[in-house]
């Protein structure tokens, strides 16, 4: 009962957020907006048991590439943006085309439903937590994958510094 | 009168947040907005996840939320670089001003 008002109240904070994340015109309130709906998101996370990634979502997301998106909104200078057209002309075909997706992804997804299978028995509660057995996956079956990352990471960070520096010639 | 929360919610908010995503990359001329977009685009990616990973109770899809948020940050640091660059060269943040490929 209580995990089912948390459920739509946490939904509401994700959907509410999106949307005013796509229709606000000064882009800072578009980026705030979207700290609500990842924040709805966070929750969610926890409402399924997923302790990590709500932790992840909180520091990466909200604390790590949000604060990066009002740098870059600062140092962008976007005042003189938010007073022009925020909309492109062609809206309604955008929009059309969008909810065709939307609409066939639900299709595609009631087509199936029968194959999701039924809820798996719930687990007997193991000794260790979600951030252990977390922890024992990714390094044991996901290692090559975990370090793949680790790489793309490192080049995430010498491609964004050599984008964002000065050419100095 | 109020149903316990099935996998059909999680499934319906996923579809609703991907198509606002979708809405917002068409839609809007901002691309600060549009790299916004992509954020939630990917969200609604990773709520399928761990629902499933719940409904399942199976922990791979947990791991493989982890892996689409690392590339969403490696996204998010590219894409804001090149967002820099380019209003140091066009002095315009708006798409439909980016238009040196378009013939």
């Amino acid at each position: 009962m209580l995990d089912t008002m948390f459920f739509y109240m946490f939904a509401l904070l994700a959907v509410g957020g999106a949307i005013l994340t796509i229709t606000m015109r000064s882009a800072v309130h578009c980026a705030v907006s979207l700290i609500a709906s990842l924040a709805g998101v966070a929750g969610l996370y926890l409402l399924q048991k997923a302790e990590f990634l709500f932790a992840v979502q909180i520091v990466l997301y909200i604390g790590g590439i949000m604060v990066l998106f009002l740098f870059v909104i600062m140092l962008v200078n976007l005042d003189s943006a938010a007073k022009e057209r925020q909309f492109h002309r062609r809206w309604i075909g955008g929009g059309v085309a969008a909810g065709l997706a939307g609409a066939s992804v639900l299709w595609l997804l009631s087509k199936g439903a029968h194959s999701f299978g039924s809820p798996a028995a719930q687990a007997a509660p193991s000794q260790d937590g979600n951030i252990e057995q977390l922890a024992d996956l990714l390094f044991r079956e996901y290692l090559v994958p975990f370090e793949l990352a680790s790489l793309l990471l490192l080049v995430a960070i010498v491609g964004s510094v050599l984008m964002a520096k000065k050419r100095t010639s | 009168m109020l149903h316990p929360i099935t996998i059909n919610h999680y499934l319906v908010l996923s579809v609703m947040l991907l198509v606002i995503g979708i809405i917002g990359m068409l839609v809007r001329r901002n691309v600060v907005v549009m790299m916004m977009s992509v954020e939630l685009i990917l969200n609604a990616a990773n709520v399928n996840l761990i629902a499933f990973g719940k409904h399942l109770q199976d922990l791979n899809g947990q791991i493989f939320a982890i892996f689409v948020i690392v590339v969403a940050v490696a996204e998010a640091a590219i894409g804001l670089g090149i967002l820099i660059a380019l209003f140091r060269n066009k002095e315009t943040v708006q798409v439909d001003e980016i238009d040196l490929l378009k013939w």
